[in-house]
């Protein structure tokens, strides 16, 4: 799938990911937004208040005292028939963890974005995946987005991709903190009436009403909890084909589309690198480069993340004989302490995908990564077409 | 008893029955059982207010005591539900219910 | 006959309380166990138009066991600390879906949270005082059992002093639980909320009549109820004495009966004569392990809590121990 295509008829405005990310929830007239400030998420939840100060929003806005408390309000709310959002990074994604299982769990089509942040110990306010990492086994739908107009794209696909009733999931945005949710970019921001007409409100059909009382979130014993998880485990399946729909809508409705993975510069690419959010962004102005230098290095750029594109990522790789994977968490003694290249090896020996893999682990807390670093990396996903490293490298530590 | 399979469950585990406690028969649980004396019963609600389990049943019934006393209503046990607590003959400000052995047949 | 006091039902006798039961049988709480009383009630009152959230704990697991429910109102729980945000999240949709129009504007649909001390006093706390600062629509009502008793008679900030759990056994050098017991309406009367007030399924009309007005001030702001629930199970008594030994909490002067309406301190169960705190003691096994001078330890503190509510009432509400 080609990159986003350019719009002519509406002009950007300048908004960092963070404002884009909530003019979103505005445009989707979200009712209740209960969040709980953490950087470098802050500015979400400012902007949001602003727009509920202003009457440009009509939402209830719930001041929680913790993210443990903003999820479960943002559950509860959603269960009984509003559109919830709720946002948050790091710390608070890890204090609510407990919650994301249950929010799966209880099927509620909550959009939540994560504007990714290092886990403490050490505390560090800088961004890296580990929190959304932290996160993935937890039954939500992960989108992972590199521009502001593709977090405001993907918030309001987002709704469109929960609230379907084969899908009834929560679904998580995530984008690089700091570095994503601070600078500003262009922005083509639509009207709530196109946002509203793409993406109406389908409550959750179960929602609690007096006038038709229903049991939401009984105890289940063995001889049927299995059953309930299993559901989940079917509305995931159907959810790649159903994203991919959303997004073929939307670039009807609005001009603007992403696929659920992208392969950028992979025509004639011996070798690939697997890269999301601002990597992704980066290493697409510094590819060029390497290509004139004669390395035919492709980037795959992962969007939707949970579930895995696994057909998408088998044709994108059938030909290439390096793939090189960026991850910014660590895996602590995993076989790659990589968490994607941990995935991604499973994926190859399954598909018996012919590549060599190399698991690169960088910017770590964010230590700053130079195009001249990308470049290098570029260099050594070509390399590794005939030569196999074993272990995952940890780019840029010092020793 | 045939278990449902993960497409015949409502999402999430959402009873959408509530109410359907009604198969699930506590009676089973005693060892106990009230009996409530009609003669001795003043109707004074006692019973039906303590039992946790809903198992004192206030009906329409008329009764007149042998003394010609004459009710409207009166109480009986639902041996499907009462777990035998007793807390109902603790209460009973008359003493009008003895709490004697089931039987077991 | 039952007095309409704003929208909500008052009794001055059990006949004024409606028939039907919300809360219906079927359900897997302990025989003798009060909470189902408390539970009636409470639905009773609400009425239909009720949305319970249920913190875990005895209630909502035996209550909600897959398939089966017991409940006729809409219910939720989705973890143990969260009742508070929970009810918070439900509430203030009921308002912004009012306000644009999606569920009609004069639908009632109360909020009521269910919790015992375990998800409400120590793990719920913060939730419950978030809730109560944010000033949202809810009544909580606490069922307060001393102990996490569904996990199996553990310690709680509820438990009050000696007595026996599994986690304060009674033994040669623990002696029961050796702290006393959160004051856990008085906290939540600091956050000065339109209504607190302590109950007991003991004095039904008292209870009642507080449930009711609980559910009145939801206009203004929240409101909570500390309800004690007399534990067959984990106080060890014969299942029959639930009531018996909540009335005696009362008649003691453990548990005193009072509310705080708008700022206003009410005993609303006067005791003239207080009975010795051996004789609600003596009922229950929890407390077997008691030497006498460890009974007086317990006297004297009742003493000094019962001092200090007269103080707050302005008068001798609660008298001295008559033997």
């Amino acid at each position: 799938m080609e990159a986003a295509q350019e719009v002519k008829s509406k002009r950007p405005i300048p908004l960092s990911t963070n404002y884009a990310v909530a003019h979103a929830a505005k445009d989707l007239d979200v009712d209740v937004v209960a969040a709980y400030p953490i950087t470098p998420q802050t500015t979400v939840v400012e902007k949001l208040s602003e727009f509920v100060a202003n009457g440009e929003l009509d939402a209830e806005f719930i001041h929680v005292e913790s993210e443990h408390s903003a999820l479960s309000a943002t559950l509860a709310a959603s269960l009984t028939g509003a559109r919830a959002f709720t946002a948050t990074a790091s710390q608070g994604l890890a204090l609510m963890h407990e919650m994301l299982h249950v929010a799966s769990g209880l099927r509620a089509p909550i959009v939540m974005s994560v504007a990714m942040r290092a886990l403490s110990a050490p505390i560090s306010i800088w961004n890296d995946q580990t929190d959304l990492f932290n996160a993935r086994d937890t039954g939500w739908i992960i989108y992972f987005v590199h521009t502001a107009q593709e977090a405001y794209d993907t918030v309001i696909q987002a709704y469109r991709l929960a609230e379907d009733r084969g899908v009834m999931l929560p679904v998580m945005v995530g984008y690089d903190g700091y570095v994503m949710s601070h600078t500003t970019e262009p922005v083509v921001v639509e009207d709530r009436a196109s946002v509203l007409k793409f993406a109406p409100k389908r409550p959750y059909p179960y929602r609690l009403d007096p006038d038709k009382p229903v049991t939401i979130g009984p105890i289940v014993p063995p001889e049927y909890y299995y059953e309930l998880k299993y559901q989940q485990v079917k509305a995931m399946e159907g959810v790649p084909e159903k994203a991919e729909d959303v997004d073929r809508e939307f670039q009807k409705a609005f001009g603007r589309g992403y696929g659920i993975m992208e392969c950028y510069m992979c025509e004639g690419a011996d070798a690939l690198i697997v890269a999301n959010a601002s990597y992704a962004a980066t290493l697409k102005s510094v590819l060029p480069d390497a290509w004139r230098e004669g390395l035919k290095v492709g980037l795959l750029r992962l969007r939707l993340y949970r579930p895995f594109p696994a057909k998408h990522f088998v044709n994108y790789t059938s030909n290439v004989k390096s793939v090189l994977v960026i991850d910014r968490a660590i895996s602590y003694g995993a076989p790659y302490q990589g968490p994607l290249a941990n995935e991604i090896a499973g994926l190859k020996v399954r598909e018996d995908l012919g590549f060599n893999l190399t698991s690169v682990v960088a910017g770590i807390g964010q230590r700053a990564m130079e195009p001249e670093d990308f470049l290098a990396l570029a260099r050594l996903a070509w390399e590794a077409r005939t030569r196999k490293y074993p272990e995952t490298i940890f780019y840029g530590v010092r020793e | 008893m045939k278990l449902p399979g993960w497409k015949e469950m409502a999402i999430g585990g959402v009873i959408t029955n509530p109410g359907n406690s009604l198969e699930y028969k506590t009676g089973d649980w005693k060892v106990l059982m009230p009996v409530i004396n009609q003669e001795k019963c003043i109707r004074c609600r006692i019973c039906w207010y303590v039992c946790p389990d809903s198992a004192i049943l206030e009906l329409d019934k008329p009764y007149t005591t042998k003394a010609k006393r004459v009710y409207k209503i009166s109480y009986d046990v639902n041996y499907d539900f009462c777990k035998g607590c007793g807390m109902c003959a603790q209460e009973c400000p008359v003493k009008a219910i003895d709490m004697v052995p089931v039987e077991v047949s | 006959m039952a007095q309409q006091a704003g929208k909500s039902l008052r009794i001055k006798s059990l006949f004024d309380l409606p028939r039907e039961e919300l809360f219906i049988s079927g359900h897997g709480l302990c025989a003798g166990c009060t909470a189902g009383t408390i539970m009636r009630m409470l639905t009773k009152v609400a009425g239909k138009d009720t949305i319970i959230v249920n913190a875990t704990g005895c209630v909502e697991v035996a209550t909600t066991r897959y398939p089966y429910s017991n409940w006729l109102v809409p219910w939720f729980h989705s973890a143990f600390e969260n009742a508070g945000a929970s009810a918070s999240g439900i509430a203030r949709t009921i308002e912004v879906l009012k306000r644009k129009g999606v569920i009609p504007k004069d639908k009632q649909a109360k909020v009521v949270v269910v919790a015992g001390d375990g998800g409400t006093v120590d793990i719920g706390l913060q939730s419950l005082s978030g809730m109560l600062e944010r000033r949202d629509p809810v009544m909580y009502v606490l069922y307060d059992n001393e102990a996490y008793m569904n996990t199996g008679i553990q310690r709680s900030g509820a438990t009050p002093f000696h007595a026996w759990t599994t986690t304060t056994p009674a033994g040669k050098v623990w002696r029961g639980e050796w702290r006393t017991k959160k004051d856990i309406a008085m906290i939540v009367a600091a956050h000065r909320i339109p209504y607190v007030a302590t109950a007991n399924p003991a004095y039904p009309q008292d209870m009642v009549n507080k449930f009711a007005r609980g559910l009145e001030v939801l206009d203004e702001g929240p409101s909570f109820i500390h309800v004690l629930m007399a534990c067959t199970t984990g106080w060890r008594f014969d299942p029959a004495l639930g009531i018996t030994i909540s009335r005696l909490a009362t008649e003691t002067g453990v548990f005193p009966l009072y509310e705080i309406d708008h700022g206003n301190f009410r005993v609303t169960f006067p005791v003239a004569k207080r009975k010795p705190v051996s004789e609600y003691l003596k009922l229950q096994g929890r407390f077997a392990h008691l030497t006498p001078a460890e009974i007086e330890e317990i006297q004297k503190l009742v003493n000094e809590r019962v001092a200090e509510i007269n103080k707050l009432a302005g008068k001798e509400v609660i008298g001295p121990v008559v033997k």
